[in-house]
């Protein structure tokens, strides 16, 4: 009797000093996280205005501003979205739903969760190579994005596939029993049931992505850029549609643009970089939030 | 769901078909290369763009000296910018890809050993002296004070410098060791110069050198070394301009070049535009962002090389220290490499 007693006091001892434990961590890691974006804020925050956002870089640290980067950004993301998304997709539903499993499928899937793992500046020395040279597509927000794509892809499959695990074996059998093809499987059940896990994979990447210099810097992004890239729509002088003119552009990112502000001399030019790093960070932040918004309502949506 | 998918995937495929389609009729000038080179060009390539009113644009590149060249030698910039001379490899390369250039040095970059402000014993040092600190073989043996001069204090030395892919790195070792890249591996190494500014304002046994700009920028907060060369007979000489102009500041005040694509200036008018601009300008904006401008004497022998259009470099593949810059304008340039015996005129 007292012995159970003594054994459940303890129990109950260890439970509390890992509660405390688990507390230290996450105040530990959440109060770095704080104070990070406090200094970044307190750098930065007064030098965002709408000047900032619309100017393009500038010697002279009042007047620069991030307006190419930010554009650059933008595009480049967009171009590695269109890119991943139904790359990683596809690569995903194939390697759960329709390839056999045997020793060629198993090296393809230890690959893969190992490409996630190979350095960032390794995809930029392989884009440099294939994309810029061998392809020709130059220094330009198609090489950018393309490069960055095939960073992500590991993250995109391997979320893919466990959104797609996640799925109940009922749900295909239910299916299958009322004749359904495995296409058909895949697009009425499969693809909406793991829409949500599939986007919080996309978004990871699209973070990710959007942070990176290194493979960028490689493949030859610039850092001054005093123009934007070529509207799709031009009025002047006569209208003219020019839909993918844009790609072919040469371009400069955020993190680019800020570790130039970073490694020049003066406190205004820091400001600068603290203020771009700030907009990143609200991008960043934003993609998550509507990340979590979409997953929330696709969820509601599906009633097994 | 897939609909969407299969927009994507339509997008992706009209993408890559227009990949072959280049930028077009827009008027673009490429510069890559020194990022210590990049402040100057960025204020030459904005004011050029007001000047032309966005009709020509100019991108510019921080690749690196080396990683410009590069580029440069394959013909894919109209400029490079460089704060070294071309050297021997770069221009074999050159010749190999029909690539003609011109050599146009801008302004000049100083480098400046800095000490804290509270420090009071080594306000001059000889070359000597900072080879000592500096060389690989001092690693972990010379690390006092005292050891360089033995009335100076017994206290740690401690070292701040440029990470080793910077231009100042190359250039530092060369004109302080002897030999580029040779340097001992035990010092606060950063590609940021704040990181070294802040480093040596808060210790009062710290040694540093980073590019005179950033000095002059946090000049309140730091001691600037005299230098004291023994190959010249001037004793100790203080980082400044004026020293700088005159050539006395050796051996760490150094030329900063940018090389033109012979090419492209003939076969695009808003590169001969650009480069015109630049050298019209570049006095001004140099000291603007805090280098230091040529001579006006200078300038003028500058625009006369490249209105004749002198193919080639002066210092024929091999890295030169302490040359005034009427030795570089004045001598005859060439393109081929010469062996590194007889690089000494």
């Amino acid at each position: 009797m007292l012995d159970a007693r003594a054994m459940i006091a303890r129990g109950r001892r260890r439970d509390a000093a890992f509660n405390i434990l688990g507390w230290a961590c996450a105040v530990v890691v959440l109060s770095a996280l704080a104070a990070l974006l406090t200094n970044l804020c307190i750098q930065g925050l007064s030098r965002i205005d709408w000047q900032f956002l619309t100017s393009f870089p500038s010697r002279r640290p009042q007047q620069a501003g991030i307006l190419s980067a930010w554009v650059g950004s933008i595009l480049v993301i967009l171009v590695t979205a269109c890119t991943a998304i139904p790359l990683g997709v596809a690569a995903g539903i194939y390697l759960e739903e329709y390839a056999r499993k045997n020793w060629f499928t198993t090296i393809i899937e230890i690959n893969i969760v190992n490409l996630a793992g190979v350095p960032s500046i390794i995809y930029g020395l392989m884009a440099l190579g294939l994309f810029v040279y061998q392809f020709h597509f130059g220094q330009s927000i198609l090489s950018g994005g393309l490069t960055l794509a095939f960073l992500i892809l590991p993250i995109v499959i391997v979320a893919t596939r466990e959104a797609m695990r996640a799925i109940p074996k009922h749900i295909r059998e239910a299916a299958y029993a009322l004749g359904a093809t495995r296409l058909e499987v895949v697009r009425h059940h499969l693809l909406p049931y793991s829409a949500g896990g599939i986007g919080t994979g996309v978004i990871i990447g699209i973070s990710r992505a959007i942070g990176e210099t290194a493979p960028l810097v490689t493949i030859g992004a610039l850092t001054f850029i005093a123009f934007l890239p070529p509207s799709p729509i031009v009025v002047d002088p006569a209208l003219q549609i020019q839909p993918f003119k844009w790609i072919m552009s040469p371009f400069t990112v955020l993190p680019i643009q800020m570790f130039n502000w970073v490694s020049r001399p003066g406190e205004e030019f820091l400001k600068n970089a603290a203020a771009a790093g700030v907009v990143l960070m609200v991008v960043t932040l934003g993609l998550n939030a509507a990340a979590i918004v979409v997953r929330h309502r696709i969820r509601r949506r599906i009633k097994w | 769901m897939l609909g969407l998918f299969t927009r994507a995937v339509l997008v992706v495929g009209a993408v890559a078909g227009i990949a072959g389609s280049a930028l077009g009729q827009t008027k673009v000038v490429k510069v890559d290369g020194s990022s210590t080179v990049y402040p100057v060009t960025e204020a030459v390539a904005e004011e050029f763009q007001a000047a032309t009113k966005g009709a020509v644009k100019v991108t510019v590149g921080i690749a690196g000296t080396g990683g410009g060249f590069k580029k440069f030698t394959r013909g894919e910039t109209d400029v490079s910018n460089a704060s070294r001379p071309i050297m021997k490899g770069e221009m074999e390369d050159a010749v190999k890809n029909g690539i003609e250039y011109i050599e146009l040095p801008i302004c000049f970059d100083a480098l400046t050993v800095v000490i804290n402000p509270k420090n009071t014993w080594a306000e001059t040092m000889t070359v000597e002296e900072l080879k000592k600190i500096w060389e690989p073989a001092a690693q972990g043996k010379i690390t006092m004070w005292n050891q360089i001069r033995p009335e100076w204090p017994a206290e740690k030395i401690n070292l701040f410098g440029a990470g080793a892919d910077s231009g100042t790195f190359d250039y530092f070792t060369e004109a302080i060791v002897g030999k580029a890249k040779s340097s001992r591996g035990d010092f606060t190494a950063s590609e940021d110069d704040n990181v070294l500014v802040k480093g040596v304002e808060g210790d009062k046994f710290a040694l540093g050198y980073f590019g005179f700009a950033y000095y002059a920028a946090h000049a309140k907060k730091l001691k600037a070394v005299k230098i004291d060369w023994e190959k010249d007979t001037l004793g100790p000489v203080e980082p400044s301009a004026a020293n700088v102009i005159a050539g006395k500041y050796n051996p760490l005040s150094r030329p900063l070049f940018i090389y033109v694509n012979k090419k492209s200036v003939e076969t695009r008018p808003e590169v001969r535009q650009f480069v015109e601009f630049y050298i019209k300008n570049v006095k001004e904006l140099s000291a603007e962002v805090k280098y230091v401008p040529l001579p006006d004497s200078a300038y003028e022998l500058v625009k006369s090389r490249f209105d004749r259009m002198d193919v080639g470099t002066v210092f024929g593949g091999h890295p030169e220290v302490g040359l005034t810059i009427e030795d570089i304008l004045k001598r005859e340039t060439v393109s081929e490499a010469k062996s590194h015996g007889d690089d000494k005129k």
